[in-house]
Protein backbone atom coordinates (compact mmCIF):
# COMPACT_ATOMS: atom_id res chain seq x y z
CA UNK A 1 0.00 0.00 0.00
CA UNK A 2 2.55 2.59 0.86
CA UNK A 3 4.57 1.82 -2.43
CA UNK A 4 1.64 2.36 -3.98
CA UNK A 5 0.60 5.56 -2.51
CA UNK A 6 4.22 6.61 -3.08
CA UNK A 7 4.38 5.91 -7.06
CA UNK A 8 1.02 8.11 -7.31
CA UNK A 9 2.87 10.61 -5.51
CA UNK A 10 1.82 10.64 -1.84
CA UNK A 11 5.16 11.74 -0.20
CA UNK A 12 6.81 9.29 1.29
CA UNK A 13 7.10 10.58 5.03
CA UNK A 14 3.26 11.06 5.27
CA UNK A 15 2.56 7.47 5.64
CA UNK A 16 3.66 5.31 8.25
CA UNK A 17 3.28 1.89 10.03
CA UNK A 18 4.24 0.70 13.04
CA UNK A 19 3.29 -2.39 15.51
CA UNK A 20 3.16 -1.44 18.88
CA UNK A 21 1.69 -4.33 21.35
CA UNK A 22 0.15 -2.26 24.70
CA UNK A 23 3.13 -2.83 26.64
CA UNK A 24 5.42 -0.85 24.59
CA UNK A 25 4.47 2.36 26.19
CA UNK A 26 8.28 4.05 25.19
CA UNK A 27 8.19 2.68 21.36
CA UNK A 28 4.12 3.92 21.44
CA UNK A 29 5.85 7.79 22.42
CA UNK A 30 9.02 7.57 20.40
CA UNK A 31 6.58 6.60 17.12
CA UNK A 32 4.02 9.17 17.58
CA UNK A 33 6.92 12.39 18.52
CA UNK A 34 8.29 10.53 14.90
CA UNK A 35 5.58 10.53 13.12
CA UNK A 36 4.34 13.47 13.80
CA UNK A 37 7.63 15.74 13.23
CA UNK A 38 7.52 13.92 9.43
CA UNK A 39 4.69 14.85 8.64
CA UNK A 40 5.14 18.69 10.19
CA UNK A 41 8.40 18.70 8.11
CA UNK A 42 6.03 18.38 5.09
CA UNK A 43 3.58 20.17 5.77
CA UNK A 44 -0.23 20.30 5.09
CA UNK A 45 -1.08 17.92 2.92
CA UNK A 46 -2.02 18.61 -0.84
CA UNK A 47 -3.08 15.46 -2.52
CA UNK A 48 -6.50 13.55 -1.41
CA UNK A 49 -8.63 16.60 0.03
CA UNK A 50 -11.78 17.27 -0.66
CA UNK A 51 -13.98 20.44 -0.05
CA UNK A 52 -16.93 19.55 0.75
CA UNK A 53 -18.13 23.34 -0.61
CA UNK A 54 -16.39 23.11 -3.78
CA UNK A 55 -18.52 19.48 -4.40
CA UNK A 56 -21.90 20.27 -2.30
CA UNK B 1 -7.44 -18.91 -35.98
CA UNK B 2 -10.45 -20.44 -38.37
CA UNK B 3 -9.14 -23.30 -37.58
CA UNK B 4 -9.27 -22.95 -33.75
CA UNK B 5 -12.90 -21.24 -34.42
CA UNK B 6 -13.72 -23.98 -36.30
CA UNK B 7 -12.39 -26.45 -33.59
CA UNK B 8 -13.99 -24.28 -30.84
CA UNK B 9 -17.44 -24.68 -32.28
CA UNK B 10 -17.39 -28.83 -32.96
CA UNK B 11 -16.64 -29.18 -29.67
CA UNK B 12 -19.11 -26.98 -27.89
CA UNK B 13 -21.61 -28.69 -30.37
CA UNK B 14 -19.96 -32.39 -29.24
CA UNK B 15 -20.20 -30.96 -25.41
CA UNK B 16 -23.38 -29.76 -25.45
CA UNK B 17 -25.14 -32.75 -27.27
CA UNK B 18 -23.50 -35.47 -25.24
CA UNK B 19 -24.83 -33.48 -22.35
CA UNK B 20 -21.68 -32.75 -20.45
CA UNK B 21 -21.71 -29.40 -19.74
CA UNK B 22 -25.22 -27.17 -20.17
CA UNK B 23 -23.58 -24.28 -21.24
CA UNK B 24 -19.99 -22.88 -23.43
CA UNK B 25 -18.87 -19.65 -22.37
CA UNK B 26 -17.31 -18.46 -25.34
CA UNK B 27 -17.32 -15.52 -27.95
CA UNK B 28 -19.31 -14.44 -30.77
CA UNK B 29 -18.78 -12.02 -33.69
CA UNK B 30 -20.14 -8.39 -32.67
CA UNK B 31 -22.25 -6.79 -34.09
CA UNK B 32 -19.52 -3.32 -34.87
CA UNK B 33 -16.15 -4.11 -35.72
CA UNK B 34 -13.40 -5.61 -33.18
CA UNK B 35 -16.10 -6.02 -31.02
CA UNK B 36 -16.32 -10.44 -30.34
CA UNK B 37 -18.39 -10.20 -27.23
CA UNK B 38 -19.23 -12.95 -24.82
CA UNK B 39 -21.45 -15.59 -25.87
CA UNK B 40 -23.31 -18.65 -23.86
CA UNK B 41 -23.91 -21.11 -25.98
CA UNK B 42 -27.03 -24.10 -24.38
CA UNK B 43 -27.52 -25.68 -27.73
CA UNK B 44 -25.43 -27.05 -29.88
CA UNK B 45 -26.77 -25.01 -32.99
CA UNK B 46 -26.15 -21.97 -30.67
CA UNK B 47 -22.19 -23.13 -30.45
CA UNK B 48 -22.52 -22.34 -34.26
CA UNK B 49 -22.35 -18.64 -33.27
CA UNK B 50 -19.14 -19.15 -31.54
CA UNK B 51 -16.00 -17.45 -33.05
CA UNK B 52 -11.85 -17.19 -32.07
CA UNK B 53 -10.32 -13.73 -32.83
CA UNK B 54 -7.86 -11.37 -31.83
CA UNK B 55 -10.90 -8.61 -31.23
CA UNK B 56 -11.67 -11.14 -27.68
CA UNK B 57 -10.85 -8.77 -25.19
CA UNK B 58 -13.18 -9.72 -21.96
CA UNK B 59 -11.96 -12.09 -19.48
CA UNK B 60 -14.67 -15.28 -19.65
CA UNK B 61 -13.45 -15.90 -16.22
CA UNK B 62 -15.64 -13.25 -15.44
CA UNK B 63 -18.90 -15.38 -16.32
CA UNK B 64 -17.95 -18.56 -13.89
CA UNK B 65 -18.44 -16.77 -10.98
CA UNK B 66 -22.19 -15.28 -9.18
CA UNK B 67 -23.27 -18.06 -10.74
CA UNK B 68 -26.36 -19.50 -8.46
CA UNK B 69 -25.35 -22.69 -6.62
CA UNK B 70 -27.56 -25.63 -8.43
CA UNK B 71 -29.22 -23.57 -10.90
CA UNK B 72 -26.71 -24.27 -13.54
CA UNK B 73 -24.83 -27.50 -14.19
CA UNK B 74 -21.29 -27.62 -15.58
CA UNK B 75 -19.78 -25.04 -17.59
CA UNK B 76 -17.00 -25.20 -20.18
CA UNK B 77 -15.43 -22.17 -21.10
CA UNK B 78 -12.93 -20.83 -23.83
CA UNK B 79 -9.47 -19.98 -22.04
CA UNK B 80 -6.71 -18.78 -23.38
CA UNK B 81 -3.23 -17.71 -21.29
CA UNK B 82 -4.57 -15.09 -19.13
CA UNK B 83 -7.89 -16.25 -18.72
CA UNK B 84 -6.91 -19.87 -17.59
CA UNK B 85 -4.55 -18.05 -14.73
CA UNK B 86 -8.08 -16.30 -13.75
CA UNK B 87 -9.63 -19.59 -13.39
CA UNK B 88 -6.55 -21.00 -11.02
CA UNK B 89 -6.78 -17.69 -9.18
CA UNK B 90 -10.98 -18.33 -8.80
CA UNK B 91 -10.00 -22.05 -8.10
CA UNK B 92 -8.00 -20.81 -5.10
CA UNK B 93 -10.04 -18.64 -3.65
CA UNK B 94 -12.67 -21.04 -3.48
CA UNK B 95 -15.39 -19.31 -6.16
CA UNK B 96 -15.35 -22.36 -8.38
CA UNK B 97 -14.75 -26.02 -7.99
CA UNK B 98 -12.20 -27.28 -10.56
CA UNK B 99 -14.47 -30.26 -11.43
CA UNK B 100 -17.33 -28.20 -12.81
CA UNK B 101 -15.38 -26.25 -15.38
CA UNK B 102 -14.24 -27.70 -18.26
CA UNK B 103 -11.78 -25.54 -20.24
CA UNK B 104 -11.23 -25.54 -23.67
CA UNK B 105 -7.94 -24.16 -23.94
CA UNK B 106 -6.37 -21.90 -26.90
CA UNK B 107 -3.06 -20.63 -27.76
CA UNK B 108 -3.45 -16.63 -27.52
CA UNK B 109 -2.66 -14.68 -30.51
CA UNK B 110 -2.77 -11.23 -28.86
CA UNK B 111 -5.66 -9.36 -28.81
CA UNK B 112 -6.22 -5.66 -30.73
CA UNK B 113 -6.42 -2.79 -29.14
CA UNK B 114 -9.30 -1.14 -31.18
CA UNK B 115 -8.11 2.62 -30.23
CA UNK B 116 -5.16 2.02 -32.24
CA UNK B 117 -6.71 1.01 -34.91
CA UNK B 118 -8.84 4.11 -34.83
CA UNK B 119 -6.48 5.72 -34.27
CA UNK B 120 -4.96 5.05 -37.93
CA UNK B 121 -8.33 6.65 -39.01
CA UNK B 122 -9.42 9.76 -37.74
CA UNK B 123 -12.56 10.52 -38.07
CA UNK B 124 -13.36 7.93 -40.60
CA UNK B 125 -16.01 5.14 -39.81
CA UNK B 126 -14.02 1.68 -39.84
CA UNK B 127 -17.01 -0.78 -41.03
CA UNK B 128 -14.97 -4.09 -40.84
CA UNK B 129 -12.54 -5.32 -40.09
CA UNK B 130 -11.06 -9.14 -41.14
CA UNK B 131 -7.86 -11.08 -40.01
CA UNK B 132 -5.47 -11.78 -42.91
CA UNK B 133 -2.58 -13.97 -41.86
CA UNK B 134 -0.72 -11.54 -39.58
CA UNK B 135 -2.52 -8.32 -41.04
CA UNK B 136 -5.55 -6.93 -40.26
CA UNK B 137 -7.90 -5.77 -43.37
CA UNK B 138 -9.23 -2.42 -42.29
CA UNK B 139 -12.18 -1.17 -44.36
CA UNK B 140 -14.31 2.09 -44.35
CA UNK B 141 -16.40 3.69 -47.10
CA UNK B 142 -13.86 5.14 -49.05
CA UNK B 143 -10.61 3.35 -47.88
CA UNK B 144 -9.36 -0.32 -47.61
CA UNK B 145 -5.59 -0.43 -45.80
CA UNK B 146 -3.51 -3.70 -44.21
CA UNK B 147 -2.18 -3.15 -40.95
CA UNK B 148 0.21 -5.70 -39.06
CA UNK B 149 -1.57 -6.89 -35.87
CA UNK B 150 2.22 -6.45 -33.89
CA UNK B 151 1.62 -2.47 -34.43
CA UNK B 152 -1.84 -2.22 -33.22
CA UNK B 153 -2.19 -5.10 -30.33
CA UNK B 154 -3.26 -3.81 -26.42
CA UNK B 155 -0.60 -3.34 -24.07
CA UNK B 156 -0.87 -6.09 -21.77
CA UNK B 157 -1.06 -8.79 -24.79
CA UNK B 158 2.81 -6.93 -25.78
CA UNK B 159 3.93 -8.13 -23.06
CA UNK B 160 2.34 -11.18 -21.81
CA UNK B 161 4.54 -13.87 -20.52
CA UNK B 162 1.37 -17.02 -20.99
CA UNK B 163 -0.51 -17.05 -23.67
CA UNK B 164 -0.91 -20.43 -23.54
CA UNK B 165 -3.12 -21.82 -21.23
CA UNK B 166 -1.97 -23.15 -17.66
CA UNK B 167 -4.72 -25.29 -17.20
CA UNK B 168 -6.75 -27.30 -19.52
CA UNK B 169 -9.30 -30.32 -20.22
CA UNK B 170 -9.11 -29.80 -24.20
CA UNK B 171 -7.22 -27.39 -26.30
CA UNK B 172 -8.29 -26.24 -29.59
CA UNK B 173 -5.19 -25.60 -31.35
CA UNK B 174 -1.60 -26.13 -31.17
CA UNK B 175 0.58 -24.88 -28.41
CA UNK B 176 2.30 -21.58 -29.42
CA UNK B 177 5.44 -19.28 -27.71
CA UNK B 178 4.44 -18.02 -24.70
CA UNK B 179 5.79 -14.77 -24.53
CA UNK B 180 6.01 -12.37 -27.18
CA UNK B 181 9.29 -10.91 -26.05
CA UNK B 182 8.20 -7.98 -24.49
CA UNK B 183 9.40 -6.86 -21.00
CA UNK B 184 6.72 -6.68 -18.17
CA UNK B 185 8.89 -5.53 -15.67
CA UNK B 186 10.34 -2.85 -17.73
CA UNK B 187 6.69 -0.90 -18.43
CA UNK B 188 4.73 -2.09 -15.78
CA UNK B 189 5.23 1.07 -13.77
CA UNK B 190 5.59 4.28 -15.90
CA UNK B 191 5.64 6.56 -12.69
CA UNK B 192 8.52 5.35 -11.39
CA UNK B 193 10.38 6.86 -13.62
CA UNK B 194 9.09 10.15 -12.59
CA UNK B 195 10.28 12.45 -9.52
CA UNK B 196 7.94 12.14 -6.41
CA UNK B 197 6.64 15.43 -7.17
CA UNK B 198 5.44 15.41 -10.81
CA UNK B 199 3.68 11.43 -9.87
CA UNK B 200 0.69 12.99 -8.08
CA UNK B 201 -0.07 15.19 -11.54
CA UNK B 202 0.47 12.65 -13.92
CA UNK B 203 -1.66 10.02 -12.34
CA UNK B 204 -4.72 12.76 -12.17
CA UNK B 205 -4.29 13.54 -15.56
CA UNK B 206 -4.44 9.96 -16.44
CA UNK B 207 -7.75 9.57 -14.36
CA UNK B 208 -9.21 12.42 -14.96
CA UNK B 209 -11.71 11.66 -17.70
CA UNK B 210 -12.48 9.30 -15.27
CA UNK B 211 -16.55 8.87 -15.16
CA UNK B 212 -16.70 6.68 -11.87
CA UNK B 213 -18.80 3.60 -14.53
CA UNK B 214 -16.97 0.64 -12.96
CA UNK B 215 -16.84 -0.91 -16.27
CA UNK B 216 -13.25 -1.94 -15.41
CA UNK B 217 -14.26 -3.10 -11.89
CA UNK B 218 -17.36 -5.40 -13.73
CA UNK B 219 -14.97 -6.18 -16.66
CA UNK B 220 -12.87 -7.99 -13.83
CA UNK B 221 -12.80 -11.93 -12.89
CA UNK B 222 -11.34 -10.52 -9.00
CA UNK B 223 -13.63 -8.01 -8.04
CA UNK B 224 -16.65 -10.18 -7.37
CA UNK B 225 -17.66 -8.68 -4.16
CA UNK B 226 -21.64 -8.57 -3.44
CA UNK B 227 -21.10 -4.87 -2.61
CA UNK B 228 -18.17 -3.18 -3.40
CA UNK B 229 -16.63 -0.55 -1.36
CA UNK B 230 -17.81 2.22 -3.85
CA UNK B 231 -21.18 1.10 -3.65
CA UNK B 232 -21.30 0.85 -0.04
CA UNK B 233 -23.43 3.41 1.72
CA UNK B 234 -22.47 2.58 5.26
CA UNK B 235 -20.28 3.53 5.75
CA UNK B 236 -19.58 5.43 2.94
CA UNK B 237 -15.63 4.07 2.25
CA UNK B 238 -15.18 6.35 -1.05
CA UNK B 239 -17.36 9.37 -1.90
CA UNK B 240 -19.39 9.03 -4.94
CA UNK B 241 -18.43 12.60 -6.71
CA UNK B 242 -16.42 13.65 -9.29
CA UNK B 243 -14.26 15.09 -7.06
CA UNK B 244 -10.30 14.50 -7.04
CA UNK B 245 -10.21 13.24 -4.09
CA UNK B 246 -12.62 10.43 -4.48
CA UNK B 247 -11.76 9.37 -8.14
CA UNK B 248 -8.10 9.27 -6.44
CA UNK B 249 -9.48 7.01 -4.24
CA UNK B 250 -11.30 4.73 -6.18
CA UNK B 251 -8.64 3.95 -8.56
CA UNK B 252 -5.84 3.36 -5.50
CA UNK B 253 -8.41 1.41 -4.05
CA UNK B 254 -9.67 -1.01 -6.70
CA UNK B 255 -6.21 -2.17 -7.70
CA UNK B 256 -5.14 -2.46 -4.00
CA UNK B 257 -7.92 -4.56 -4.63
CA UNK B 258 -6.46 -6.50 -7.28
CA UNK B 259 -2.96 -7.22 -5.18
CA UNK B 260 -1.43 -10.44 -5.97
CA UNK B 261 -4.37 -11.89 -7.88
CA UNK B 262 -3.73 -9.47 -11.02
CA UNK B 263 -3.27 -11.88 -14.14
CA UNK B 264 -2.82 -8.75 -16.51
CA UNK B 265 -5.45 -9.72 -18.52
CA UNK B 266 -6.15 -6.20 -19.84
CA UNK B 267 -9.94 -6.70 -19.62
CA UNK B 268 -10.28 -3.76 -17.43
CA UNK B 269 -8.58 -1.26 -19.73
CA UNK B 270 -10.41 -2.49 -22.71
CA UNK B 271 -13.81 -1.74 -20.91
CA UNK B 272 -12.76 1.67 -19.87
CA UNK B 273 -15.09 3.76 -21.95
CA UNK B 274 -12.93 7.17 -21.03
CA UNK B 275 -9.32 5.16 -22.51
CA UNK B 276 -7.92 5.35 -19.48
CA UNK B 277 -5.12 2.86 -18.56
CA UNK B 278 -6.43 1.57 -15.62
CA UNK B 279 -3.74 -1.42 -15.53
CA UNK B 280 -0.65 1.49 -14.56
CA UNK B 281 -1.81 1.07 -10.93
CA UNK B 282 -2.39 -2.78 -10.96
CA UNK B 283 0.81 -3.69 -12.70
CA UNK B 284 3.12 -1.82 -11.14
CA UNK B 285 1.41 -3.77 -7.55
CA UNK B 286 2.54 -7.38 -9.77
CA UNK B 287 5.60 -6.02 -10.35
CA UNK B 288 5.79 -5.38 -6.61
CA UNK B 289 4.30 -8.82 -6.02
CA UNK B 290 7.06 -10.10 -8.03
CA UNK B 291 9.93 -8.84 -6.59
CA UNK B 292 9.44 -9.18 -3.01
CA UNK B 293 7.24 -12.60 -3.17
CA UNK B 294 8.53 -13.90 -5.98
CA UNK B 295 5.24 -14.62 -7.14
CA UNK B 296 2.85 -14.28 -10.71
CA UNK B 297 -1.14 -14.95 -10.09
CA UNK B 298 -2.54 -17.72 -11.37
CA UNK B 299 0.53 -19.98 -12.97
CA UNK B 300 -0.06 -22.66 -10.55
CA UNK B 301 -2.50 -24.25 -9.08
CA UNK B 302 -0.47 -25.73 -5.92
CA UNK B 303 1.17 -21.97 -5.37
CA UNK B 304 0.27 -19.81 -2.12
CA UNK B 305 -1.21 -16.75 -2.40
CA UNK B 306 1.45 -14.46 -0.66
CA UNK B 307 -0.95 -12.43 0.99
CA UNK B 308 -3.04 -15.07 1.77
CA UNK B 309 -0.64 -16.34 4.58
CA UNK B 310 1.90 -15.21 7.08
CA UNK B 311 4.96 -16.24 6.87
CA UNK B 312 8.07 -14.82 9.62
CA UNK B 313 10.36 -13.71 6.74
CA UNK B 314 7.66 -11.85 5.21
CA UNK B 315 9.41 -8.28 3.79
CA UNK B 316 8.11 -5.59 6.32
CA UNK B 317 10.70 -3.12 5.81
CA UNK B 318 7.95 -0.51 5.76
CA UNK B 319 6.52 -1.06 9.15
CA UNK B 320 8.86 0.75 12.14
S1 LIG C 1 -12.86 -2.95 -6.16
FE1 LIG C 1 -12.55 -4.10 -4.31
S2 LIG C 1 -14.51 -4.01 -3.26
FE2 LIG C 1 -14.89 -3.47 -5.36
S3 LIG C 1 -15.46 -5.40 -6.32
FE3 LIG C 1 -13.26 -5.11 -6.64
S4 LIG C 1 -12.34 -6.23 -4.97
FE4 LIG C 1 -14.47 -5.89 -4.43
S1 LIG D 1 -7.33 -5.83 -12.85
FE1 LIG D 1 -7.58 -5.74 -15.08
S2 LIG D 1 -5.79 -6.83 -15.89
FE2 LIG D 1 -5.99 -7.40 -13.73
S3 LIG D 1 -7.20 -9.29 -13.73
FE3 LIG D 1 -8.63 -7.55 -13.46
S4 LIG D 1 -9.34 -7.07 -15.54
FE4 LIG D 1 -7.48 -8.33 -15.74
S1 LIG E 1 -14.09 2.08 -16.75
FE1 LIG E 1 -12.88 3.95 -16.98
S2 LIG E 1 -14.34 5.65 -16.70
FE2 LIG E 1 -15.32 3.78 -15.93
S3 LIG E 1 -14.82 3.77 -13.73
FE3 LIG E 1 -13.24 2.56 -14.74
S4 LIG E 1 -11.58 4.03 -15.16
FE4 LIG E 1 -13.43 5.23 -14.71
Amino acid sequence: MKSLLEYVGIEPGRLHFSWISSAEATKFQETVVEVTESVKALGPAKHMIKDIRKVA
Amino acid sequence: MEAVAQKIRETAAKLLSEGKVDCVIGYAQGTVPMRDYPYFAYTPEEAQNLTWSPFCCNNLANFLIRRPKGEIGKVAIVAQGCVSRSIVGLIKENQIAREDVYILGVPSPGMVDRRKVQDRFPLKTITEVTVDGEDLVVKGKDFEERIPQKEVRRDNCYTCVQRNPVIVDEMMGEEGPSDWGGNIDAVAAPWEKLEPGERWEAFIDEVDSCIRCYACRDACPLCYCHVCFVDEAMPQWCGKTQDEADVATFHILRAFHCAGRCTDCGACESACPQGIKVRRFTSKIEKDIRELYDYSPGMDLEATPPLSVYRPNDPQEFIK
